[in-house]
C-alpha cells in the first residue's frame, strides 16, 4: 500500500478506536445524568422519612431503605465467614487432587450462574422446603448463595498474594498449620479479603431479581423487626416505581436510584480505602527489611 | 497462646503442633472443609431443585410438546407449554446486546492494551469497573425513559416496550466484561510479536489487527460468549423495559419476553406449591441455567484448550 494510504488506515483506526474506548463512558455520564435529571426533585428529606404510599407526594422510601440494610448485614454475616473459609481451606488444606478441583470449577460455574436462577433456588428452598416464608431471612440466604462464590474467588486471590516464604518460615519454627494461617496468613491477606468482600456485598445490593422471586412485597407500611418479617428493598422498590406509567413515581425511581447509587459508591470507597491502607503499610514493610 | 504447650510470651508460631492441640488443629481443618462442601452443596441445590420440580412438569407436558410448540400462554384458559417464544425472545436481546457489546468491548480493549498510555489507562479501567457496577435495575430504569423515547424518535414504528431498547442497554452493560477480559487476552500478547512485526515494516494496524489480534484469539472469544451468556440471562433490563408478551418473533421493534424476564413475572405473584404455574417457573429456570451453564463452559474451554499463545 502507498504511504499516503497507510497513513489514512492509521488516523482512521486510531478514531475508530478511540471513539469506541468513549463509548463506555458516553454511556455512563448519559445514564448518570438521566437519573440525576429526574431524580433531583423528588430527593428530600421525607423520601427517607416516609413509608410507601399510592399518593408520589407522601410516598418514601423508608422501609425499602431499612430492607436493604437488613439484607446487607445479614448476608455479610452468613456469607463472609462461609466463603472465607472455604478458601483458606483451598488455598491452604486441600490436597491438589481431582475432588479440589472439581470444587473450584464448581465455583467458578457458581459465579456465572443468573441471579434469577438463585432466587429460583430460594424460592424453592428457603421459601417453601425450610419454609422460612417471604421472610428477609429468606432473601439474606438467597443473596448470600448469590455472594459467596464471588466472596471466596476473590479470597484465594488475596490468601494467593502472601509469598510462600513466609508460610515456610513458620512452619520451619515448628508452627502449626492453623497458626500458620491465624498469625501469619490472614493478617497479611486479610484487607484485601475485606475489600474482596465489600465489593461482591455491593453486588448483592444491588440485586433485583432474586428478591422478586424470594417475595420481597411492594406495599409495607413497617421495616422489619425482626428476620422473619416480610421486607423490601431499595432495588425491588426502583423496580415497582419504574413500572408505574405515572411521571411522578419514576421521578421517585430515579431518586431511589439516586440513594442507591451513593449507598454503592460509599461501599466501593470504603473498599478502596481498605486496600490502599494495606498497600502503603506493606510497601512501608518493605523498606525496613 | 496458654501454658499448655506453649511458650509463655510467645504467640503462636513455637507452639509444638502434637499433644493437646493437635485435636483442635483437626477440628479447624475440618470447619474449613465444610464451608468448602458448603459451596458444592449450593450446586448440588440448584440441580435437585430443578430435577424434582422439573419431573413434575413433564409429567404433564411432554418434552418434544415443550421444545416445538411456538405458543407459550401458560397462564391463560388455553394453555400452550412451547418454550419457543421465551427462547427467541431471549437470542433476540442476546444477539442485539452482542452486536453493541462484542465490537465495542474489543475495540475498546484494543484502545486500552494498544494505543491507551498508562494514564488515560488509569482512568478508564477504573470508570469501566464503575460501570460494571451498577445495578441491572438502574439499567432497566435508563433503557425504559431514556433509550426508548430515544430510538422511538428515530424509528417511529416501535413500540413502548421493546426488544431493541432491552438489547441495546444490555449491551452497554456487558461492554465493560467483554473489554476488560479481552484487554486482558491482548496484554498477554508477548512484545517481541509486536516488535518483530513492527521490524518487519509492518504499520502498527497492521500488527494490531494481522499479529496481536490472531494471537489473542482465544481469550477474546472467550470473553464473546461470556459476555453473551451474561446478556442471555440478564433479567431485569429485559423484564423492564422489552415488555412481558411472548410471540415467536425476531423483529426487534416489538415486544417480548425472555426466558428469565417470564420466570420473574411467574415469581412475583404468590403462586401457589405445586401448581402447573410454579412448575412452569423451575422448567423455563431449568432451560436457562442449562443454557448458560454450557456457554461458560464452552467460554473456559475455549480459553484453556485453544489458548493461542504459549
Amino acid at each position: 500500500m502507498s504511504r499516503p494510504g497507510r497513513a489514512v488506515k492509521e488516523v482512521a483506526f486510531r478514531a475508530l478506536v478511540g471513539c469506541a474506548a468513549f463509548l463506555g463512558v458516553a454511556a455512563f455520564v448519559v445514564l448518570l445524568g438521566d437519573v440525576l435529571l429526574d431524580g433531583a426533585g423528588s430527593l428530600s428529606w421525607h423520601l427517607f422519612t416516609n413509608f410507601a404510599s399510592r399518593f408520589p407526594e407522601r410516598a418514601g422510601i423508608r422501609a425499602p431503605l431499612f430492607g436493604t440494610l437488613w439484607l446487607l448485614v445479614l448476608t455479610a454475616a452468613f456469607s463472609f465467614p462461609v466463603s472465607v473459609g472455604a478458601a483458606i481451606f483451598l488455598e491452604e488444606y486441600a490436597p491438589r487432587t481431582r475432588v479440589t478441583r472439581a470444587i473450584q470449577a464448581n465455583i467458578a460455574h457458581l459465579a456465572g450462574v443468573p441471579s434469577i436462577v438463585y432466587g429460583i433456588l430460594g424460592l424453592a428452598l428457603f421459601v417453601r422446603a425450610l419454609d422460612l416464608g417471604r421472610s428477609v431471612l429468606s432473601g439474606a440466604l438467597t443473596l448470600s448463595l448469590f455472594t459467596m462464590p464471588i466472596i471466596v474467588l476473590s479470597a484465594q486471590e488475596a490468601i494467593r498474594r502472601v509469598p510462600r516464604s513466609v508460610r515456610d518460615a513458620a512452619y520451619g519454627l515448628g508452627a502449626t498449620r492453623w497458626q500458620v494461617i491465624r498469625f501469619q496468613v490472614l493478617p497479611q491477606a486479610l484487607p484485601r479479603i475485606i475489600t474482596g468482600g465489600i465489593l461482591a456485598l455491593s453486588r448483592a445490593v444491588g440485586e433485583t431479581a432474586p428478591l422478586v422471586l424470594v417475595g420481597a412485597v411492594t406495599f409495607i407500611a413497617f421495616t422489619p423487626g425482626s428476620v422473619s418479617d416480610s421486607f423490601t428493598a431499595l432495588p425491588v422498590q426502583i423496580f415497582h416505581w419504574a413500572s408505574r406509567p405515572q411521571d411522578e413515581f419514576r421521578g421517585l425511581a430515579a431518586a431511589a436510584i439516586i440513594v442507591l447509587l451513593v449507598l454503592l459508591l460509599g461501599m466501593n470507597t470504603l473498599a478502596t480505602i481498605v486496600r490502599n491502607r494495606f498497600e502503603n503499610r506493606s510497601s512501608g514493610e518493605g523498606r525496613h527489611t | 497462646m496458654d501454658e499448655r504447650g506453649g511458650r509463655p510470651g510467645v504467640s503462636g508460631p513455637l507452639q509444638a503442633s502434637r499433644g493437646p492441640g493437635a485435636v483442635g488443629e483437626r477440628i479447624v481443618g475440618g470447619v474449613f472443609a465444610l464451608c468448602a462442601g458448603l459451596t458444592a452443596l449450593v450446586m448440588l441445590g440448584i440441580i435437585l431443585v430443578f430435577i424434582t420440580e422439573a419431573v413434575g412438569f413433564f409429567t404433564q407436558v411432554s418434552i418434544l410438546e415443550f421444545l416445538t410448540e411456538t405458543r407459550w400462554t401458560p397462564l391463560f384458559q388455553e394453555k400452550h407449554f412451547g418454550i419457543l417464544p421465551l427462547l427467541s425472545g431471549s437470542i433476540l436481546v442476546a444477539v442485539g446486546a452482542g452486536l453493541v457489546a462484542l465490537p465495542g468491548g474489543l475495540l475498546t480493549a484494543i484502545f486500552l492494551s494498544e494505543h491507551a498510555g498508562s494514564r488515560v489507562r488509569s482512568i478508564l479501567k477504573p470508570l469501566l469497573e464503575v460501570l460494571a457496577g451498577i445495578p441491572t435495575v438502574v439499567y432497566g430504569y435508563f433503557a425504559l425513559t431514556f433509550v426508548t423515547p430515544l430510538l422511538q424518535g428515530i424509528l417511529p414504528r416501535l413500540e413502548a416496550f421493546n426488544a431493541a431498547s432491552a438489547a441495546v442497554v444490555v449491551g452497554i452493560m456487558i461492554l465493560p466484561t467483554v473489554a476488560s477480559l479481552s484487554d486482558d487476552a491482548l496484554r498477554a500478547v508477548p512484545n517481541t510479536m509486536r516488535e518483530a512485526a513492527l521490524g518487519l515494516g509492518a504499520a502498527p494496524v497492521d500488527v494490531t489487527i494481522r499479529v496481536v489480534i490472531p494471537a489473542g484469539a482465544s481469550g477474546i472469544l472467550a470473553s464473546f460468549i461470556l459476555g453473551l451468556s451474561r446478556a442471555f440471562g440478564e433479567t431485569m433490563v429485559v423484564a423492564m423495559a422489552a415488555g412481558n408478551s411472548p410471540h415467536l418473533t425476531l423483529n426487534p421493534l416489538e415486544s417480548i419476553q425472555t426466558m428469565s424476564a417470564y420466570v420473574l413475572q411467574a415469581g412475583q405473584g404468590n403462586i401457589g406449591l405445586g401448581t402447573m404455574d410454579y412448575r412452569t417457573l423451575f422448567a423455563v429456570g431449568m432451560m436457562l441455567f442449562l443454557i448458560t451453564m454450557v456457554m461458560n463452559q464452552v467460554s473456559q474451554w475455549v480459553r484453556v484448550r485453544l489458548g493461542g499463545i504459549r
